[in-house]
């Protein structure tokens, strides 16, 4: 094991890959010498080449539908979107191309890509530089999203999300990027659709993906001191989501809180309340709750962005209150 | 070209028409459900295009596919079938019309959303050069994919795809990269109900080449021989490395946009100039007056066509109904 950032986990599982397959190739705007706009691929253009790291024009979906159609040759690329905001861009190719020729053409063509998409606010940057877009792509049949909240998993997902034949829209965390963790030395790869359970509990089940994982994990810590009990699952993959992990949780705790970075409304936590209430109502204590960004644009200014993203401290509030009525 | 080659095109130019004319019956008397947008009048642009291409070359669609997809080598049996809902067809049942691909052949699928096969062909495009340029692995390969390293793409969009951003990007990517792709833009003057001149500041399409770093060429899309001679340029290019190009081949459509179009938009004198120059017209006069074509081969062509085409019904509507139990196989890959 050795402890390494979330970035490099990510630099290191492209470099593997495309080490290990040469139809693997990257593709994004000012990814070659530039290393992209997180520094995430920096280095990657002097082992691979111009060919293989390949900057693109701004033009987010013809070159996500470049991506689509090489890979229906049997490329595997792995997309760029500098920011998760300008996904929004190529919606198109993602909704109404790569989710559904394989599907839509009989099984003929297949569509193995990775869209990596830097997504999150916490560092200022306003409302068009800062979403968490996922709970979209959740409803999109034929996608799989993936939101590693680790150095470990980060490396372990993107290789995994490599190897997979469908297209993959995987979420990186602009915040996870500085944080390091434990990763191991021998190749390994983490399968797409398990969600982990980051620490047992009694009382009530935190469930949170990508950097809320370790606001619930906080929120977890200081609970414990005030007596209530916190299981922290991280689902780790959003679709398709590892209904049965939630449901062996929540039938122990009988309480479920849902945390997003995202917007509440239609969010992520929309769906995971759904499943738990038609799953597990019999096992439930209350009802389940969902902490999530409030329904604005994230706001540029620190004390108005802080005020509308979620938190520990929000989670926490949530957690006493369900517990002191509900307890 | 070889007379066997022109007699085998000026074949498949009528199959398409006649697929086409059959298809039309076969909505009106509302035997297929569903939407079609049909290609009669613009056979000689699939057809002369194909003539120019090699068997393992690839190729993106519109909505308006069936002619392309024939025209590539498609079996007319399993592209009667897609319309016809069947688990025979060649997306079984799922795709129809505007979404039927045949890998086999190359065909990389017709499109339902305007303009959206535009950066798909260029990806094509770049995976067969990234196939050409890839070290040979140990075993010999250049890869395990599907692109042959002197491929060319063809891409077909009609002047009102080429509006959409999607053209701008993908030919500036292709220019840039210098892919092996061939853009072809049937100009048929209307999108939907929308003139050439409410759609474009520029009445030729191909003068956008220029700012991509590519030649425009203009063709007359009614004629097979002009059709091939650009596209075998072009192919030459692309084989060459030395990039793609945009073709503009001026065509008409002989139906409305779809089944439900009443053609208001346009005079029936001006449909009647073009069906004047009727492009199988033209290429069987040709064969006829070169001595490659006899009146009794004319004749003969027409009713095995006609037999083909009946062959193709009959096949689509003896085939099964997809199961309903299998409505989720395949989502995923
Ligand atoms: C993105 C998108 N916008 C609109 C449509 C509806 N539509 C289908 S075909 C068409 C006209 C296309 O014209 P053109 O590209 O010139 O092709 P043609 O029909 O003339 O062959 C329109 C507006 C669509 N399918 N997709």
């Amino acid at each position: 094991m050795r402890e390494m950032f979330y970035s490099h986990a990510i630099r290191e599982a492209i470099a593997e890959e495309m080490e290990r397959d040469p139809n693997v190739f990257l593709l994004g705007e000012d990814v070659a010498e530039y290393g992209g706009a997180f520094k995430v691929t920096q280095g990657l253009v002097g082992q691979f080449g111009k060919g293989r790291i390949r900057n693109t024009p701004i033009c987010e979906n013809s070159f996500v539908g470049v991506a689509v159609g090489a890979a229906m040759l049997g490329m595997r690329p792995v997309v760029d979107i500098m920011f998760q905001d300008f996904i929004t861009l190529a919606m198109d190719q993602i909704v109404n191309h790569a989710s559904k020729i394989h599907y839509m053409y009989g099984g003929q063509l297949s569509v193995p890509i990775v869209i990596r998409t830097p997504a999150g606010g916490g560092r200022c940057y306003g409302p068009t530089h800062s979403q968490s877009l996922e709970a979209w792509f959740m409803h999109v049949p034929g996608l799989k999203v993936a939101a590693p909240a680790t150095a470990h998993d980060a490396k372990g997902m993107l290789k995994a999300a490599i190897r997979d034949n469908n297209p993959v829209v995987f979420v990186e965390s602009k915040l996870l990027y500085g944080q390091k963790g434990l990763v191991p030395e021998e190749d390994y790869v983490v399968p797409l659709g398990q969600a982990r359970v980051v620490r047992e509990g009694e009382h009530l089940t935190l469930i949170a993906y990508s950097r809320m994982v370790g606001e619930a994990e906080r929120a977890a810590t200081a609970l414990d001191r005030e007596g209530i009990s916190c299981e922290v699952i991280d689902l780790r993959t959003l679709a398709p989501l590892d209904l049965q992990s939630i449901a062996d949780s929540v039938v122990k705790t009988g309480r479920a809180v849902v945390v997003e970075e995202g917007c509440l409304t239609g969010g992520v936590g929309a769906e995971v309340s759904a499943q738990i209430v038609e799953n597990c109502f019999d096992y439930l204590n209350a009802p389940v709750q969902r902490v999530a960004a409030l329904d604005v644009a994230v706001p540029c200014a620190d004390a108005l962005e802080r005020a509308a993203l979620p938190d520990a401290g929000k989670v926490m509030a949530t957690v006493r209150q369900l517990m002191q009525k509900y307890g | 070209m070889d007379d066997k080659q022109l007699l085998a095109d000026y074949r498949r130019m009528l199959l398409i028409r006649r697929f086409e004319e059959k298809l039309d019956s076969l909505f009106t008397s509302g035997v297929i459900k569903g939407t079609s947008h049909l290609y009669a009048g613009q056979e000689a642009v699939a057809v002369g295009v194909c003539a120019a291409l090699r068997s393992n070359d690839f190729m993106t669609s519109t909505h308006r596919g069936h002619g392309h997809l024939l025209a590539k080598g498609a079996d007319p049996k399993r592209v009667m079938a897609e319309l016809f809902g069947k688990s025979t067809g060649y997306s079984k049942g799922r795709g129809g019309s505007q979404h039927t691909a045949c890998a086999a052949v190359g065909f990389l699928g017709s499109n339902g959303i305007t303009g959206g096969g535009i950066p798909i062909a260029t990806g094509a495009a770049l995976a067969v050069q990234m196939t050409a340029s890839a070290p040979l692995t140990k075993d010999g390969h250049a890869g395990r994919n599907r692109a042959h390293p002197d491929a060319v793409v063809v891409c077909f969009f009609g002047e009102g795809g080429a509006s959409i951003g999607m053209f701008h990007e993908s030919l500036n990517m292709a220019g840039i990269w210098k892919l092996p792709i061939i853009y072809v833009c049937e100009n048929n003057l209307y999108a939907m109900s929308v003139p050439l001149h409410e759609e474009s500041a520029v009445q030729d399409i191909a003068h956008r080449a220029e700012s991509y770093g590519m030649p425009g060429v203009i063709v007359d899309g009614c004629d097979y021989f002009a059709v091939a001679r650009a596209v075998a340029e072009a192919a030459a290019r692309a084989r060459a490395g030395e990039g793609p190009s945009l073709l503009e081949a001026k065509t008409y459509r002989y139906y409305g946009h779809s089944k439900s179009d009443k053609r208001e938009y346009r005079t029936r004198e001006e449909e009647a100039s073009w069906k004047n120059r009727d492009p199988i017209l033209l290429l069987g006069t040709k064969l006829l007056e070169t001595d490659v074509l006899t009146k009794d081969a004319q004749l003969q062509a027409l009713h095995e066509v006609d037999a083909e085409v009946e062959a193709a019904v009959e096949f689509a509507d003896n085939s099964p109904e997809p199961d309903p139990a299998a409505v989720l196989d395949e989502v995923f890959a």
